[in-house]
This record gives structure tokens, C-alpha cells and sequence, in this order.
């Protein structure tokens, strides 16, 4: 296939072949995180603090030091002194240092023969605290007489006079907002809430690490970016980063929260003290929920202007978001969502990144899109109520297209915000009747996808197979979507290629499987890398042809003369080549090294219909549809699975999951019971619609799909309940209790 | 820990009364695995009774009632035809206890000895009047369910007395009973309220009644008054609303992770008349 | 702590192994047999990733002890495919994309194969609720439940 076009009569891609991974994944046999053991290893575990917010005044761990078979026992004391900035804060977050930020803070760890023994003497370890006063809500964070969680956390970007709480600030906009609220017939305002929710993924943390004392390092980890681990291992430890080889595990699910390391600095530190011992911790789901990487919680004040037939006029919003005590809330991209989908003159936007005793936030699927669009989304919604105004339309009105200038400032190259608008419009789901206590939700969301470091080789084998080096690990299916790609560009079976993901020492610095840009990233690289192979075939064939390499072209396998003019040369196949490769010039490989530029803006429109029973506040989905633009869907079926893995996600975040809190600042629902993911009997099936225009910088017009699932649902759940039950409820989420308040009182949860 | 599969009652008891330390009892395992592994109340004796002659059998008394042992699993219970007949409510209470893995697991004497005020199985036993069998070193005693919780996660028996089985009495024409829960989702939750109500029928007209409140104080609540509203009435909109008002005045629940005091106040009034409803539609078809 | 000698039958083969009375049937299975199929999610028997047949019984192995198997019979996601062919469930999961990062796909094969042969002919909505011990994340259960009806339906046609 000639390089330059992008054509719809794909082969390969648009197909739903079997993924390559499925037979282990099926049959237990794919190895994870936990599902490694070596000689002489040992099992840690880690004293974490029991405090919101304390001084940790002495650690004494003599006795547990003397219980047999305890091999080593760590302290922030084991690790260098010397860390500045970024780094800082990870080892901070890691294990603490003079204060325990938020309960599940690691303070100490133990490495030992056995599980019962380490956490035996996690028990003999006597720690001595000082309780400090904490500060959990981002709103109280923010009130003048609110603990401080960090002194100096304020960066440059604070203002004077700002709590000490607010660690940075944003500001940005355009037009004249006053003007355009005078414009407008209606201008509505509204305090939005959210609670932090936790990514969910079913595999908690874990890993094995070996580190010497020479610095020469091992680790086995399910990761969603080995050299992220690599690059904060070493940043944290002081290590060489070469010296460090990461080696990705299967992963069960991240989501975002496994880009960054928690308790991997942890067990290199303690093989390090025990002589060089591998060391294997895998964290409980108590500890995954506490002292990972939760998103951010967030309170959000939105003031849009409308005009009667429907018209955005102005927006401003102010969001303020809590990311825990070393800050990191995604609150700045969740500005760029806000009113991303819409064409306005006018836009304000105002971020506080706000420091709680609570753990740091990592990434969950289109960081503080979901806020935004829960708040954004949810304020249009009731406008158009107010107005008589069908949703679709007034979104329609006001979308985005191809050369319009974001609310946040890049202009949109082409974009399928209005056919995704239109097609979910056409959907039979927008037309089913409902019935009494039913209501329908619509909504839109957006996320921008990320390009990123991507390092990959691509070789042929010696019977004419390909075989494709990524770093990006594969936690929904981007195998085949590289294998078919692959294929596609080769015009070779499917089944002959096969996609390794390799470890850090084999390929050049990888970003994570995040931003959803392993089928777009390393796709793109891998197609680059594909066709060096293929220009080096063509050469060697011209060479045998003893023709000019310009008049040898590739296609569907085949080597074969560019018109008459070359000659009358048979097709010489791939097979062909690469059985001779040693003899015309040796292995034929390609790679590719690029910070991946041309990503693709996703916009998705939901649907949600749901039931509310008005004695109990139980909200039940009946209905469900997600529209996406996916540019190009590759696999369709991997595509569709991030459409309603995504949703489901955000169905959970609206109507029952959020971090409660006592009044001690511990975290009460450390356990999937009372952390309340969907389960299969709380769904109808997830109805999908792939909407595809195609990235004009993507060789086959793939955008990133993963992420923009979870935005939508948000908002469309509580557009759904407010048409169900006539009242308006701003804080998520919605359960039972919040419901029924709301239908007693009216109160919208704020 | 120390282990022990006793292969008779009297020897658990004496295994019990000379140990050292906390010992628990090991039936389904559902809860005391959940506590070994937190950490919660580890116990240093662990006494698996599923090795006792009997613990796994449902049998039918020459009263007309049922025994059902103390190891019995939910899912043996679903699978009785007969025992589901007579008593839906019991055994659809069970049934609520977790995911399908738990069932298969799961007892009845399990769910009443954690002593949780939110447990599923327990209002339905209390009414339909069950009374559970208790073994110590002075022999066997009867004793009601109803007497056994005493607060969150505590019961009134001892050392050294063990539970052996869950009597029922016989089931006469015209009674019927029901258990529903309010959960957030639709499985995997801890009630946050519930309701189990029995009922015998003369003439359409409600002889007996009894009503036991879950979730909704310390443990779980005998209503009453509540059941006192139901006498001699029929069922109408009418005497569910006064009822349903009942209910809810005679909760005491507390606000935690799972509910707040005035929705599980509001709720267990709605819960409470869906399952008399359901449990008087079950007596009028009990010919 | 003594360590208890267990003798027990895992997919058909006589195994033994030195058990912790501590040990969940999932520590031993994963730590001490070398079957890591089944996973640990939660611990507290919330999740499902640990299911596996005991007795004849769909368990999830992290809420028994190991030193309960002894003189039983168990059967893990090891188990479930033949020598020469993937069970109909394992071969419809891939082909339906039933499955994406796999790490709960273990747990729910299981536990729907324990489903369908109890009830080849289940609604969705049996489906649904028998499941609902099995927690996913990834693919918000639709393919999952499609593939266990498709799967359902393909073996009342063969019978």
C-alpha cells in the first residue's frame, strides 16, 4: 500500500480476528503481577499510618527485626537524602519521611520467609505519632482556618493571599464574558460536586524486584509503563536507569493508576538491605484503595449563557480539585474539557489545585474530563429544559468542526464531534417510549488523547512472520490492533505477525499504555518501522532485478515491477525474501523513534434511560448507548470494549462509587463492599455506535478511543434522573440516599 | 492457629472449653476467612464442625417441622423443593447472602453467630419462629433465635456452646412469609435495611403476625407493634400505610457508609409493607 | 506453627501439599501447586477472581482454607480446556472479545461453566445475576454475558 493514503478498502483493519493473547488469557496461563516466584524469595509487606495527618516522632523495629525469618526492614531512612522536586515528591509519596500525609501513608516495610512472618512483624514494629489536625473536603481545604497539609506547597502560578492549601493555579480565557452573558436570554449558574473514585482495576498492585549493591537491578511488575517504573525507581533510589531492567508483566487493568510506582521502590530497597535477595509484594485491596492513586474530587461553580433558540453565548467556570497532599489534581485538564465541544466567543476558566490528607492522585481515564463534563454538561442540560430545547439539537448548534478554535486554545483539525452528534440522533435509543418514573439523559464529552515517546522495532523472520517489538503493554486488545495494522501495511495474514511487548533494556524510552495511545502511538511507529522493512525488501529485489529501486513497489506481500517499464519480473513474496535475507545482505529489521505527533480528538454522545423508584431514591439503567468517534476503528470489537468498559465506569462514578471519609480522616470503605463497582446484574447491555472520521495525521485515521467512555455518563445519568423525577441533583454520587433526599426536599446534594 | 475437625459435638465442646485463646467456629468460612484474613478477631482455635455427623442434612421432624444441621449451605436450601415451599421467606433471606460462589458456602447458623444487624437470613428465621439446637458440657438446649443476637457482632451464647442445628416449626395452610432488603445495587451489598414478616391467614384475615426488623438498630428488631397493627385486618393500602408508618417509627438505625439514619428510617417503612404484601400474597395462595 | 499435610485431587491429578492452617485453598493452589489461574483480587470473597469448583461447588477459593481440601476434589481454570480443544466457553470468549486485560476472565469462566451446567438454557438476566460475584472492570460485562448466552445456545443445539 502506497504510504500516503488513507483509504477505506482496508484488508485487515475493520476486522475482528481472535486477539493473539486470547489462549492464555482463557486458560489461566498469562502470567501477572503476583504470578511470579523465584529461589530464595521473599514476601514484603508495609507498615502504613494509621493517622490522617501525624509527625511520626520515632520508629523503633528491633523487635520485629529479631522475629526468625525477617531478612530486612526499611525505613525512609534507607533511601537517599538528597531528592529535589518531582522526584521529592515521589519519594515523599512512597514511604514518609518525618509526616504521614493521609491514612495508608507507608512509614515502614518488612521483607521476610513468608507472608504471616512479614506481617507479623509489621505488628512489632513500634512507631510513635503525633496526631496532626487534617483536612479532607477540597472546599474546607480552601476556608481560611483549614489545616495546612503542606507548608510552601503553593507554586508560582498562586496568587497572593490564597489558602496555603492551593498548591497551584490556572487562569485562562477569551473574549468578553460580560458581553456575552448580556447576550445571552438565560444565564444559569451552579455548584457541581464530585468524590474522588478509585480506577477499580481487579489486579491489585505487585511485583518482584532484585537489586544488588552494585546497582544492578531486576524487576517483574504489571505495569501500564515499564519505563515510567524504570524512570521513578531510579529518580527515587538514585539509581543508573540502565542499570534497571523492568520487565512488564500481563496487567489486570490500570486505567491510568498504574503509570507511576507505589510499592516498587519499596521492594528494591528491601532486596538491596536483605544482600540481594528477590523480593515479591503484592498489595490487598484495602491497600489498593487507600494508598494508591484515586482521582481527584472536585467542587465546580459553572456560569453558561444561552440564547431562547439555543445559542452558548458565555461560559466561566472555576473548578477547585483536591489530588491529595502532594498535588497533581487533574484540574487543568479538566479546564481544556469544560466547553471543548462548543464554539463560544466567550470563555473563563479558573483552576485550584488544592492540597487534603488524602492519597496522591494518579490518572484515571481522561483526567478531570469526567468532573467537567459532569458539570458542564449537566448546567446545558437544565438550560434546555428551561428552554423546551431538544439536547441533541442544542449541542448540534453549538459543536465544534474542523477549524474551529478550542474553548482552550489549539484549533481543531477534522473532528466527528456533529457526526457523532447526528448519528446518536438517528439511533432508535433516542426514540423508545418510556414509561412512568423513566427519564432519558443525553450527553457529550471529550477527551484530547495524548502522542507521546514510543520506541519499536519491527523484523522479519526467517519464514517470511514478522515479529513487532512494542513497550507498550496490552491491557485491552492493542495486540491485535498492532497485528492488524501490521498485516495491513505488510499485506501479510494477520497470523503471521506476532506483537511482543519487550522490557526496558531491549527499545528506546516508551510512555505508558495511557492517553489512550498505544493503537494510535505505537501503531504509527510500527507502521513506520514497517515500511524501512519494506523499502530494504524492494531495494534488495530491484538489486536482483538489477532494476532502479524507484521501480520496485510493495503490495499485499509481494515485491512486484512498477509498471511495464521495469520489466517483466514476477512478484517475488515476502516468504521469498526473507528465506534469502541472509544471503542479499543479512537481517532485515526497521525501527522507529518519535515523540508521536498528529493525535486525534475524541468527542463521544451518550444515552442513558433510566428508572428511579420514587420511595427508595434506586436508580436503575434501563437503556444505554455510547457513540464515539474512533477515527478508525482497527478491531472493532476492542473498540466497542473501551466504549463500555468506559461507560461502566462512569455509570459506577455517577450512582454509587466516591471515597466516604470519617471524621478521624481514615478512609471507611476500603473494601470492594462498600467501594461499589457496577456488577454484571446492575447493567442492560451497553449499546455501541462507532462513528468513524478518520485523524488526518494517523496513516489509518486512528484516534485514540480509550478514554472519552467515562466523560459522558456523568452528566447523561444525572440529565436521566432529573428528567425521571423532576428534580436536579449536582453532587455525585447519586445513590439511593442522595435520590430520595433530593425527591423529599429538593435538595440537590450540594 | 490451630486447627481441629472434631467428629462429634462433645468433642468440639471440650476442644472449645480447653483452649487458650479466641476460638471460632468454622462452618461456610464466609465471615471467619473475611476476619482471618483483615486481621479482625483472628481466633487462635479454629473448630471445623462440617466433619459431625448430621451438619449437612435438612431433615423433616415427626412434628412436621424441619431441622436443618448447622453446616447446611444456602444453596442447599434453595435446591430443597419442599423447604423452599413452606418457607420462601427464610429461605430467600439466604439467598441474599452474597454472590453464588458465597452460596455455595453460606449457612444459616454462620450468618446468626456474626451476630451483624444487617444479616439476611436472620429476620426470616426469627419469623417464622425458629429456635436453634445448642450443645454444651450440660447437654442440649432449645433456644429461640430470636434470643440469640445481643449487639453488633456479639450473641448470647458461651464458651463451649455450640450451635447444631436450626429448627422450624411445621408450616400450616394459609401462612406465608417474605424477606426483602434495600441495597444500593442490585447484589453484593450489606442490607441497608430489612424485613422479614410471617403470616398466618383465617379467611383472608391476618390471625398472627410477626415482623423483625434488620439494619435498623443494634440488632436486629422484633416489631410488635408493627405486627399488632396487622391483626384481624386484611391487607389494604389502607392498613400497609399505618403499618409501614409503624415500622419506620420503630427503627433506631444509625447514619454509616451504607445509609443514613433518616433514609433507613424512610426505607424500612417501604420495605417493610413490599414484604408483607409479598408475604400475605404467599399466605392467600398457601391452600 | 505446624504445618498440616493436605492430599487432595485438583483437575484430576492427586496432589499434596504442606499447608499454613492459615492458608486460603487460593494461597495454596497459586503458592504451593504452581496453578496461578486463579487470582486474588480482594481477599474478602468480593470479587470472584478466585473462583474455583470444590466439591462440585462454585467456591471462591480465597473464603476456604486449604487444609479443607484434603480427601477433596477441586477443579481450576487449568482444568477447563481438553488436550486437544478450549472448552465452547474459552473459544467463545475470544472469539466475542469477552475478555480484555483477562485478569477476571479466569474466574468467570469458571463460574459460568458451573452456570450452564446446571442451566444450559439460562435469561439473560440469570446470567447477569449469577455473575454478579465476578467483578470485571474492563469490559462493563456486555460481551461477557453475550458470550455465556451464545455459548448456552450453541451447546442446546448440539445436545
Amino acid at each position: 500500500m502506497a504510504k500516503d493514503d488513507i483509504t477505506k478498502s482496508f484488508k485487515f483493519i475493520g476486522t475482528r480476528p481472535n486477539r493473539p493473547d486470547g489462549f492464555e488469557k482463557v486458560t489461566g496461563r498469562a502470567k501477572y503481577g503476583a504470578d511470579i516466584s523465584a529461589v530464595g524469595m521473599l514476601h514484603g509487606a508495609v507498615l502504613r499510618s494509621p493517622y490522617a495527618h501525624a509527625r511520626i516522632k520515632s520508629i523503633n523495629f528491633e523487635k520485629a527485626a529479631k522475629l526468625d525469618g525477617v531478612k530486612a526492614i526499611i525505613t525512609r531512612d534507607d533511601f537517599p537524602k538528597d531528592r529535589e522536586g518531582e522526584p521529592l515528591k515521589l519519594l515523599e509519596n512512597t514511604i514518609a519521611g518525618e509526616i504521614a500525609y493521609y491514612d495508608g501513608h507507608a512509614i515502614a516495610a518488612v521483607a521476610a520467609t513468608s507472608v504471616f512472618t512479614a506481617k507479623e512483624a509489621l505488628k512489632e514494629i513500634e512507631v510513635e505519632y503525633e496526631v496532626l489536625p487534617h483536612v479532607i473536603d477540597v472546599d474546607d481545604a480552601m476556608k481560611p482556618d483549614a489545616p495546612i497539609v503542606r507548608e510552601n506547597a503553593g507554586d508560582f502560578s498562586v496568587p497572593e493571599g490564597s489558602s496555603p492549601n492551593v498548591a497551584s493555579y490556572i487562569e485562562f480565557g477569551r473574549g468578553d464574558i460580560a458581553n456575552g452573558f448580556d447576550k445571552a436570554d438565560i444565564v444559569k449558574s451552579g455548584l457541581f460536586k464530585t468524590e474522588a473514585a478509585h480506577q477499580g482495576y481487579i489486579e491489585p498492585h505487585a511485583c518482584m524486584a532484585q537489586l544488588d549493591h552494585n546497582g544492578q537491578g531486576e524487576m517483574w511488575v504489571c505495569t501500564q509503563g515499564h519505563w515510567y517504573i524504570r524512570q521513578m525507581c531510579s529518580e527515587v533510589l538514585g539509581l543508573e536507569a540502565s542499570k534497571l531492567c523492568v520487565t512488564p508483566s500481563e496487567i489486570g487493568g490500570g486505567f491510568g493508576g498504574k503509570t507511576t510506582i507505589f510499592i516498587e521502590p519499596l521492594a528494591l530497597a528491601l532486596s538491596k538491605k536483605s544482600g540481594g535477595r528477590p523480593v515479591k509484594i503484592v498489595m490487598s485491596r484495602s491497600e489498593v484503595l487507600r494508598a494508591t492513586g484515586p482521582t481527584a474530587s472536585a467542587s465546580m461553580d459553572v456560569k453558561i449563557g444561552m440564547t431562547k433558540d439555543g445559542y452558548l453565548t458565555a461560559g466561566c467556570v472555576e473548578f477547585r480539585m483536591q489530588g491529595g497532599a502532594f498535588g497533581g489534581s487533574p484540574v487543568s485538564e479538566a479546564l481544556q474539557c469544560a466547553f471543548a465541544s462548543y464554539n463560544m466567543d466567550a470563555v473563563h476558566h479558573i483552576g485550584f489545585d488544592v492540597l487534603a490528607n488524602r492519597p496522591r492522585a494518579a490518572a484515571y481515564r481522561a483526567p478531570g474530563s469526567p468532573m467537567a463534563a459532569f458539570a458542564v454538561e449537566s448546567l446545558i442540560d437544565e438550560m434546555c429544559t428551561d428552554l423546551n430545547l431538544d439536547p441533541i439539537d442544542v449541542r448540534l448548534k453549538n459543536a465544534v468542526a474542523e477549524g474551529s478554535k478550542s474553548s482552550y486554545g489549539p484549533k481543531f483539525k477534522k473532528i466527528g464531534l456533529i457526526e457523532t452528534l447526528e448519528a446518536t440522533k438517528e439511533h432508535p435509543n433516542y426514540s423508545i417510549e418510556l414509561g412512568v418514573n423513566q427519564g432519558r439523559g443525553v450527553a457529550a464529552g471529550y477527551w484530547m488523547n495524548h502522542g507521546g515517546e514510543t520506541s519499536v522495532s519491527v523484523s522479519l523472520a526467517e519464514d517470511g512472520s514478522v515479529n513487532v517489538s512494542v513497550g507498550t503493554p496490552d491491557i485491552g486488545g492493542s495486540r491485535a490492533s498492532i497485528a492488524l495494522m501490521t498485516a495491513e501495511t505488510y499485506g501479510i495474514p494477520y497470523d503471521s505477525v506476532r506483537v511482543n511487548i519487550l522490557e526496558t533494556g531491549a527499545l528506546g524510552f516508551n510512555e505508558p499504555t495511557h492517553g489512550s495511545r498505544a493503537t494510535l502511538a505505537s501503531g504509527k511507529a510500527v507502521y513506520e518501522a514497517a515500511n524501512q522493512t519494506i523499502a530494504e525488501m524492494c531495494r534488495r529485489v530491484a538489486k536482483k532485478w538489477q532494476i532502479d529501486p524507484d521501480a520496485v513497489y510493495w503490495e499485499n506481500g509481494y515485491a512486484k515491477p512498477a509498471g511495464p517499464n521495469a520489466g517483466d519480473f514476477s512478484p517475488i513474496s515476502i516468504k521469498q525474501i526473507a528465506s534469502e535475507m541472509d544471503q542479499t545482505g543479512g537481517p532485515i529489521a526497521g525501527h522507529h523513534e518519535a515523540s508521536i505527533r498528529g493525535v486525534g480528538h475524541s468527542f463521544g454522545v451518550h444515552i442513558a434511560d433510566v428508572e428511579v423508584d420514587p420511595e427508595t431514591g434506586r436508580v436503575t439503567v434501563l437503556r444505554y448507548l455510547v457513540a464515539q468517534d474512533a477515527g478508525r476503528a482497527v478491531h472493532p470489537s476492542y473498540v466497542e470494549g473501551q466504549f463500555q468498559g468506559g461507560a461502566v465506569q462512569g455509570i459506577g462514578w455517577a450512582l454509587n462509587e466516591e471515597y466516604v471519609y470519617g471524621e478521624d480522616g481514615c478512609l471507611q470503605n476500603a473494601a470492594f463492599l462498600d467501594y461499589r463497582i457496577p456488577v454484571a446484574s446492575d447493567l442492560p447491555n451497553i449499546d455501541t455506535l462507532i462513528v468513524e472520521v478518520p485523524n488526518p495525521d494517523h496513516p489509518f485515521g486512528v484516534r485514540g478511543v480509550g478514554e472519552t467512555g467515562i466523560a459522558p455518563p456523568l452528566p447523561a445519568l444525572a440529565n436521566a434522573v432529573a428528567a425521571a423525577t423532576k428534580v436536579r441533583l449536582r453532587s455525585l454520587p447519586m445513590s439511593p440516599t442522595k435520590v430520595l433526599k433530593a425527591l423529599k426536599t429538593g435538595n440537590d446534594g450540594c | 492457629m490451630q486447627y481441629h475437625t472434631p467428629s462429634s459435638f462433645s468433642e468440639a465442646v471440650t476442644i472449645s472449653k480447653s483452649a487458650d485463646g479466641l476460638v471460632k467456629y468454622l462452618a461456610g468460612g464466609t465471615d471467619v476467612l473475611v476476619q482471618l484474613k483483615i486481621g479482625n478477631n483472628s481466633p487462635d482455635h479454629l473448630i471445623d464442625i462440617k466433619k459431625i455427623p448430621g451438619v449437612k442434612e435438612i431433615a423433616l421432624r415427626e412434628d412436621g417441622g424441619w431441622t436443618i444441621g448447622a453446616a447446611v449451605s444456602g444453596v442447599q436450601l434453595t435446591n430443597h423443593k419442599k423447604l423452599s415451599r413452606e418457607w420462601p421467606g427464610l429461605v430467600e433471606g439466604m439467598e441474599l447472602v452474597g454472590s453464588a460462589q458465597i452460596q455455595s458456602r453460606a449457612t444459616l447458623v454462620g450468618n446468626l453467630c456474626n451476630g451483624s444487624p444487617a444479616a439476611d437470613s436472620v429476620p426470616g428465621m426469627i419469623a417464622a419462629g425458629a429456635t436453634v439446637s445448642v450443645v454444651s458440657s450440660s447437654g442440649t438446649a432449645e433456644i429461640r433465635v430470636e434470643d440469640i443476637p445481643v449487639g453488633p457482632g456479639l450473641t448470647n451464647l458461651r464458651t463451649g456452646e455450640i450451635i447444631t442445628a436450626v429448627n422450624l416449626p411445621k408450616r400450616n395452610k394459609h401462612e406465608g412469609d417474605a424477606y426483602l432488603r434495600f441495597i444500593p445495587r442490585t447484589e453484593m451489598d450489606i442490607a441497608v435495611v430489612g424485613c422479614a414478616v410471617n403470616l398466618s391467614l383465617e379467611n383472608d384475615v391476618i390471625s398472627s403476625a410477626k415482623v423483625v426488623l434488620g439494619a435498623v438498630g443494634p440488632k436486629v428488631e422484633v416489631a410488635t407493634p408493627a405486627a399488632q397493627c396487622l391483626l384481624g385486618e386484611k391487607l389494604d393500602e389502607n392498613i400497609l400505610s399505618i403499618f409501614s408508618d409503624k415500622c419506620s417509627e420503630l427503627a433506631k438505625p444509625i447514619s454509616d457508609k451504607r445509609g443514613s439514619e433518616e433514609f433507613r428510617k424512610e426505607v424500612i417503612g417501604v420495605i417493610a409493607k413490599r414484604a408483607a404484601k409479598k408475604a400475605y400474597d404467599r399466605a392467600l395462595g398457601n391452600k | 506453627m505446624n504445618k498440616i499435610h493436605v492430599k487432595t485431587n485438583i483437575n484430576g491429578d492427586q496432589v499434596e501439599f504442606l499447608a499454613d492452617p492459615r492458608e486460603t485453598l487460593l494461597d495454596c493452589l497459586r503458592d504451593h501447586v504452581g496453578l496461578t489461574g486463579s487470582k486474588e483480587g480482594c481477599g474478602t470473597g468480593d470479587c470472584g477472581a478466585c473462583s474455583c469448583i470444590f466439591d462440585g461447588d462454585l467456591v471462591s477459593s480465597c473464603l476456604v482454607l486449604g487444609v479443607e481440601a484434603e480427601g477433596k476434589s477441586i477443579e481450576t481454570i487449568e482444568g477447563m480446556a481438553g488436550r486437544e480443544e478450549l472448552h465452547p466457553l474459552q473459544k467463545k470468549f475470544i472469539e466475542m472479545a469477552a475478555l480484555q486485560c483477562g485478569f477476571c476472565t479466569p474466574g468467570i469462566l469458571v463460574a459460568a461453566k458451573a452456570l450452564l451446567e446446571k442451566n444450559n438454557n439460562p435469561t439473560e438476566t440469570e446470567v447477569r445475576y449469577w455473575l454478579a460475584g465476578n467483578l470485571c472492570r474492563c469490559t462493563g460485562y456486555d460481551k461477557i454475558i453475550k458470550a455465556v448466552m451464545e455459548t448456552a445456545k450453541d451447546i442446546r443445539e448440539t445436545a
